[in-house]
């Protein structure tokens, strides 16, 4: 029977309560949510926390929608709820992309999107996604709120600028109005962890790339992202060669590692085609968003 | 610690271990063994539960995070002698064989068609695809699941009215 | 196709019929093993070694049996003094129940927690420190014959090598012969997998030992309970009279429930050592990790044929990977199984094969996974070798096995290794599958969709014979037990009957399925007949559902004993109609059975009035004691052979690697179907596992012996959306030998799946030149395949 070892429970009833747990209990104290990345780990005995702080009551974090020109999403919206969300897909396509393909309905009932991003996997989706859309960590703690931008939140496998005593609250993204964006993943088998990903966004601006964010996902890729690749696009007219171009670069830049789900040649292989791929669609849907444009304004 | 739950309408007050999941407290501490367990990791789905009417996986929740909230197992889906339409539809279609999966897959299946009374075949599909059945090769699940909706949709549509709505 | 059996009334006989055993598990009413609870129930948990080969050199449970509320801690050092370190398997060779001198697997059991709590027996397992000297591991399985490899079994005395055993079948000179003049000959090396059946429910047991009767009483989710006394007798060296082993309801089993696994002679120790009953539940883990694997077969097939697609001989060669302990679950007779029936369905002149069994450092099994005794591993050799030969001659795979079946005036067939097919109508079948797939209008759409570099389509057909219902005594037998199986048959005097057969579901719905044969036998409907299986003290002995045997024994033994029941019935009849038997004609219509006079059919007395009668004070004839009830043992005169036509068809994305399964078809020819609703639902289920070990379920080691498929993270099982509609047809030909001409369906499409996605795969991959790459077709397995160099599957990556 795999059980975790012994610990305290403290429910927070608030923001300020839940770090004033984080402080009294000290470094052998997490904070669990969804608990499906914790509870795993822990059963395995690989994490073995003195106390587990539980947040899921902290409604404040579970706000989800537009304010002004960004979408926030709070640590502790559930991926069914991104999922589900109308202005998500409407604004971001690349997290319902995402989403669908990340573990399984019900397993997305309970997962959270701060959970996600703090497990640090580095196969998890929705670190790429954010990593695409160049979103905002806003991390609280004893002093306060600071923020950090998402590229430099991911400080390598399983560690993050979250500090012991701080928690991240929410996410922000500044909406992109005519931007396209799209993600799409190579995995086994449905649910599986990927055995590589991409996510994309593209901001056209007269005929050209203005803005380009590309997420990579368990392919070894620093921060989830491929700045070469991007910065190749940048200014350059979209289409297939330019695509193919970028996805080769990203490729090149990237790391991937030898496991059960490929040898470094075809994930490295599968990095430049999904880029290709994801570049292709967030191209396609932001043709399909331009007269969008005002409304998104 | 002492914690409250309300398990299929009756709340339970228990004393447990933080580290209790679960699955363990609704099978080993009231005895709903319908709740089965199947793989820790939560990979297989034969722990699923309603927690306040949605499906999660019972090995991967805490019981203390359960402490006033409500859980429905498949003890609970029979209502006043009656069957639930999904565990007809299951008999009916044959939807199960060894029964060990049968549980979750009627409880999200329940999710679902309180979501969606009239799904497609994709979409039940992948609302059980967290949920392995190692048996029916899904086939019979999911004609088990289209015929209890439209069994419903048969009931609602004489009449008789949908089921009550505390399960919306 | 399947039919929904709504408003369908519940048939006298055969038909489709709701199962009586969903009333309790659509209410979550099942009682499996780990739903017993016993009142003062300890739990037990064990430790297992983290090493693949590691000599023990100290054991210190000190401190675990120090932690509240650990009851007592068993060790290999305290089984010895019980003269119960080791265990017979079920292949005359000997498995550690906990490691003494050495552990040979990841995983391998090293000592055994019993405590208040699962809780607490989980957390004192880490409390035993364990000093181990690791050891060179034997990891592949074709390096185990190596004069340098590593010796395992160094506990056997004399052992210096890795080697099990030899077997051959067929005649290797004809064979060879005509290799040599062959106009046509191919070669292919191939890899069917470990994989493992992973039933959703893992292993377990409730031992619970009564001191003052000496009673032991097991229960555990066993396939054969009657095997399991009779081996728990000679283990533990117990009266059998005084055991009795219950199998509860089974979360599947698939074949991996046949054995007896250390952990439950753990709970009998247990309960014996505490006097209170234990319970033993695996862990997911532990579950992929030790307890039975199956196939794992190294093969190398070779096939001569004439240049227009004639099929001369066929020739086999394999290195079968048992594990540390050879304790595959088969006849004993049979080492590799039935795999000597690999020639198939095929008229094929000469064959032979040679297998030869190798100790590795990997969890002990090899028969477990709905695989009739192997003929999974000859299926798939015969099949991917006839599409191996059609790329060879650039023939159409269809029409190459079109010509090479067996025709039906052939039957009763028997195949140049000596098997005896008994009935069959092949070309029937395939022309069936084609048919419902439309073969022809798919291969056009190949052909379109081969000019663009798109998802290619692929097609793959396979057809299976296997041979099932083991088996005839004289030839078969599990550790000196025939296998013949027995049933009980009471009627009551209200004409309600009582079953009782040896045999034990796993969710095959036997409660339905051998009530609907006494219906039919007997005209009783089939809700007045209550099955009992799965206790040995209240069913005759037998050896258990594996093997496809249920029906083909067990369901003989039940009409068998159901006839006997009948012709008792005719004589009590006879007396109460004041007629002579002779005189007398047995009818069964929609209303049940009845005997009546020959020719004036409302003279006459139902099964119910007989049975009341035969209980009553009514004047029998001489000889005639009273009463229904019969018995019989059923010794079956041969195996049974369904067969079947599949074909697959899937899209494969080149650029990728990605497979997708867009259709199946399986047309299956299992003789008369009792339970049609359930026979199919056998088959989706086995057709859903075909896609599982095609493409998904991987189970590989590392260099040092690390198991990398221990959990449902890395094993990987179809969900519902990998698995298409599946398209099901049928054709009947009743086996001659069988009472009721059944021949068992349980592992037929489980047999004939792989080989139909594996060739489906490999045909989109066909303009590519990719003539083989083994299971599992993995998105990366396929994309190196495309670059000519397929995965070891067996091994990480790397």
């Amino acid at each position: 029977m795999q059980v975790p070892a012994r610990f305290e429970y403290e429910r927070a009833q608030s923001v300020s309560h839940a770090l004033a747990l984080l402080d009294r209990h000290g470094p052998e104290s997490r904070v669990i949510a969804g608990g499906h990345s914790l509870l795993p780990m822990m059963k395995l005995r690989l994490a073995r926390p003195e106390v587990l702080i539980d947040i899921n009551d902290l409604a404040e974090l579970s706000f989800l929608g537009v304010e002004g020109d960004e979408l926030v999403v709070g640590a502790l919206v559930r991926h069914a709820q991104l999922l589900a969300d109308p202005t998500v897909g409407r604004f971001f396509p690349i997290f319902h992309d995402a989403e669908r393909v990340i573990a399984d309905p019900v397993v997305r009932n309970r997962g959270t999107v701060g959970g996600s991003l703090c497990q640090a996997d580095p196969s998890e989706d929705l670190s790429a996604a954010f990593a695409a859309v160049r979103a905002t960590a806003v991390i609280q703690g004893p002093d306060g709120e600071r923020e950090v931008p998402i590229r430099e939140f991911h400080r390598g496998p399983y560690e993050t600028a979250v500090e012991p005593g701080e928690l991240l609250t929410r996410l922000r993204v500044p909406l992109r109005p005519g931007a396209g964006s799209a993600y799409e993943k190579v995995e086994r088998r449905v649910g599986d962890w990927p055995v590589a990903a991409a996510g994309a966004q593209l901001r056209l601006d007269g005929g050209v790339i203005a803005e380009a964010g590309i997420g990579l996902t368990a392919v070894g890729a620093e921060h989830f992202a491929a700045p070469g690749a991007e910065e190749y696009l940048t200014g350059r007219a979209p289409g297939e060669e330019a695509f193919a171009e970028a996805g080769r670069i990203a490729a090149e830049d990237c790391n991937p590692q030898a496991d059960q789900r490929g040898p470094v040649a075809y994930k490295r292989h599968l990095a430049g085609e999904l880029v290709r791929r994801v570049l292709t669609r967030a191209a396609g849907r932001a043709a399909g968003r331009a007269g969008d444009r005002q409304a998104g304004e | 610690m002492q914690i409250t739950v309300t398990v299929n309408g009756q709340p339970y007050t228990r004393d447990v271990e933080p580290r209790l999941l679960l699955v363990h407290f609704l099978r080993d501490h009231l005895a709903l063994t319908g709740t089965h367990w199947g793989c820790d990791t939560s990979n297989c789905g034969a722990c699923v539960v309603h927690l306040d009417a949605t499906p999660v996986k019972s090995c991967t929740v805490l019981a203390v995070m359960c402490d006033g909230h409500e859980v429905t197992t498949v003890e609970g889906l029979e209502r006043d002698g009656e069957l639930d339409a999904v565990q007809k539809g299951f008999a009916e279609c044959h939807g199960l064989q060894c029964g060990f999966c049968t549980p979750g897959m009627m409880l999200t299946a329940r999710w679902l068609l309180d979501n969606d009374p009239d799904p497609d075949e994709g979409r039940i599909r992948e609302t059980i695809s967290g949920q392995l059945c190692r048996c029916t090769g899904y086939e019979n699940i999911v004609r088990a699941v289209r015929w209890a909706a439209g069994h419903e949709a048969g009931r609602a549509a004489a009449g008789e009215g949908a089921r009550e709505g505390t399960r919306t | 196709m399947t039919q929904d059996t709504s408003g369908t009334t519940t048939p006298m006989g055969f038909g489709r019929m709701h199962r009586k055993e969903d009333a309790r598990f659509i209410r979550g009413r099942g009682t499996y093993v780990d739903d017993v609870r016993l009142p003062g129930m300890l739990h037990g948990a064990i430790l297992r070694s983290p090493h693949a080969h590691a000599r023990i050199l100290s054991v210190d449970a000190s401190a675990a049996e120090a932690y509240p509320g650990v009851r007592a801690v068993i060790t290999g050092a305290t089984l010895e003094t019980l003269n119960l370190a080791w265990m017979p398997t079920l292949s005359a060779d000997v498995q550690a129940v906990l490691a003494t001198d050495k552990v040979r697997f990841q995983g391998q059991e090293v000592a055994f927690v019993v405590a208040e709590d699962p809780y607490t027996a989980r957390d004192a397992v880490e409390l035993i420190d364990v000093g181990y000297e690791p050891l060179e591991p034997v990891v592949d399985a074709r390096r185990a014959l190596d004069a340098d490899a590593p010796v395992i079994r160094d506990d056997l005395e004399g052992r210096t090598g890795n080697h099990i055993f030899d077997w051959e079948a067929g005649d290797r000179a004809q064979t060879d012969a005509i290799f040599e003049r062959a106009e046509v000959t191919v070669a292919q090396d191939m890899l069917y997998p470990r994989v493992h059946p992973a039933p959703l429910e893992t292993c377990g047991a409730v031992a619970d030992f009564d001191k003052v009767t000496g009673k032991l009483t097991v229960w555990c989710p066993t396939q054969a309970p009657h095997a399991h006394r009779t081996l728990y007798a000679l283990v533990a060296g117990l009266p059998e009279h005084k055991i009795r082993v219950i199998s509860p309801d089974i979360g599947g089993g698939f074949g991996g429930k046949v054995g007896i696994y250390p952990g439950y002679v753990c709970a009998i120790v247990g309960s014996i050592v505490t006097g209170r009953p234990v319970k033993w539940m695996e862990d997911r883990s532990e579950n992929l990790m030790s307890t039975a694997f199956a196939r794992d077969y190294h093969m190398r097939g070779e096939i001569a044929a004439t240049r227009d697609g004639r099929i001369l001989a066929l020739r086999v060669k394999v290195v079968a990977d048992h594990g540390a302990f050879n304790g595959t679950a088969q006849p004993t007779k049979f080492p590799a199984g039935f795999f000597g029936v690999f020639t198939g369905s095929y008229d094929i002149e000469a064959a032979h094969c040679e297998v030869t069994g190798v100790y590795t450092n990997k969890a002990p099994g090899g028969v477990a996974y709905a695989c009739s005794f192997r003929i999974t591993e000859a299926v798939y050799l015969v099949e991917r070798m006839i599409d191996v030969l059609a790329c060879e001659l650039d023939a159409d795979p269809a029409e190459l096995r079109m010509r090479n079946l067996i025709r039906p005036e052939r039957f009763p067939y028997t195949s140049p290794t000596g098997w005896e097919y008994d009935s069959g109508d092949y070309p029937r079948a395939l022309r069936l599958a084609l048919d419902m797939a439309g073969y022809d209008k798919l291969r056009a759409e190949q052909a379109e969709r081969r000019r663009g570099d798109g998802p290619q389509l692929g097609i793959g057909i396979s057809f299976f014979t296997e041979a099932v219902g083991a088996g005839p005594r004289r030839h078969m037998d599990i550790l000196g037990l025939g296998m013949a199986d027995g049933a009980e048959l009471r009627v009551h005097p209200t004409g309600k009957a009582v079953l009782r057969v040896s045999c034990q579901s796993q969710g095959q719905g036997h409660e339905t399925t051998f009530a609907q044969i006494v219906a039919a036998e007997l005209g009783i409907p089939p809700d007045d007949v209550e099955v009992v299986h799965g206790d040995t003290d209240q069913t005759p002995f037998g050896l258990g559902t594996y093997g496809s045997r249920s029906t083909p024994v067990s369901g003989a033994a039940t009409a068998i004993v159901a006839r006997k029941v009948r012709e008792r019935a005719r004589l009590v009849a006879a007396a109460m109609l004041e007629a002579s038997p002779q005189d007398l004609e047995w009818s069964v219509s929609e209303t049940g059975g009845r005997w009546s006079v020959q020719g004036s059919a409302g003279h006459g007395r139902s099964i119910q009035e007989i049975a009341m009668a035969a209980h009553s004070n009514l004047e029998l004839p001489e000889g005639v004691e009273g009463h229904l009830d019969a018995v019989t043992v059923y010794n079956p005169p041969n195996l049974t052979y369904p067969f079947g036509a599949y074909v697959c068809v899937v899209e494969v994305d080149p650029r990728t690697g990605q497979v997708k399964v867009r259709r199946f078809v399986a047309v299956d020819d299992c003789g008369v179907r009792i339970n049609p609703m359930i026979v199919e639902g056998q088959i989706h289920g086995g057709l859903a596992d075909g896609v599982g070990m095609a493409l998904m379920q991987l189970m590989a080691f590392d260099e040092d012996g690390n198991h990398l498929g221990a959990s449902f993270m890395d094993y990987l099982l179809p969900t519902a959306l990998e698995c298409p509609s599946w398209e099901l047809g049928e054709t009947v030909t009743p086996s001659p030998h069988h009472p009721i001409g059944a021949k068992g369906v349980g592992e037929s499409a489980t047999v004939g799946s792989p080989a139909a996605v594996v060739n489906a795969v490999l045909d989109a991959l066909r303009p590519y030149g990719v003539r083989h790459a083994d299971m599992p077709l993995t998105p990366a397995n396929v994309w190196s395949a495309l670059r000519g160099s397929p995965l070891r599957t067996d091994l990480a990556i790397t």
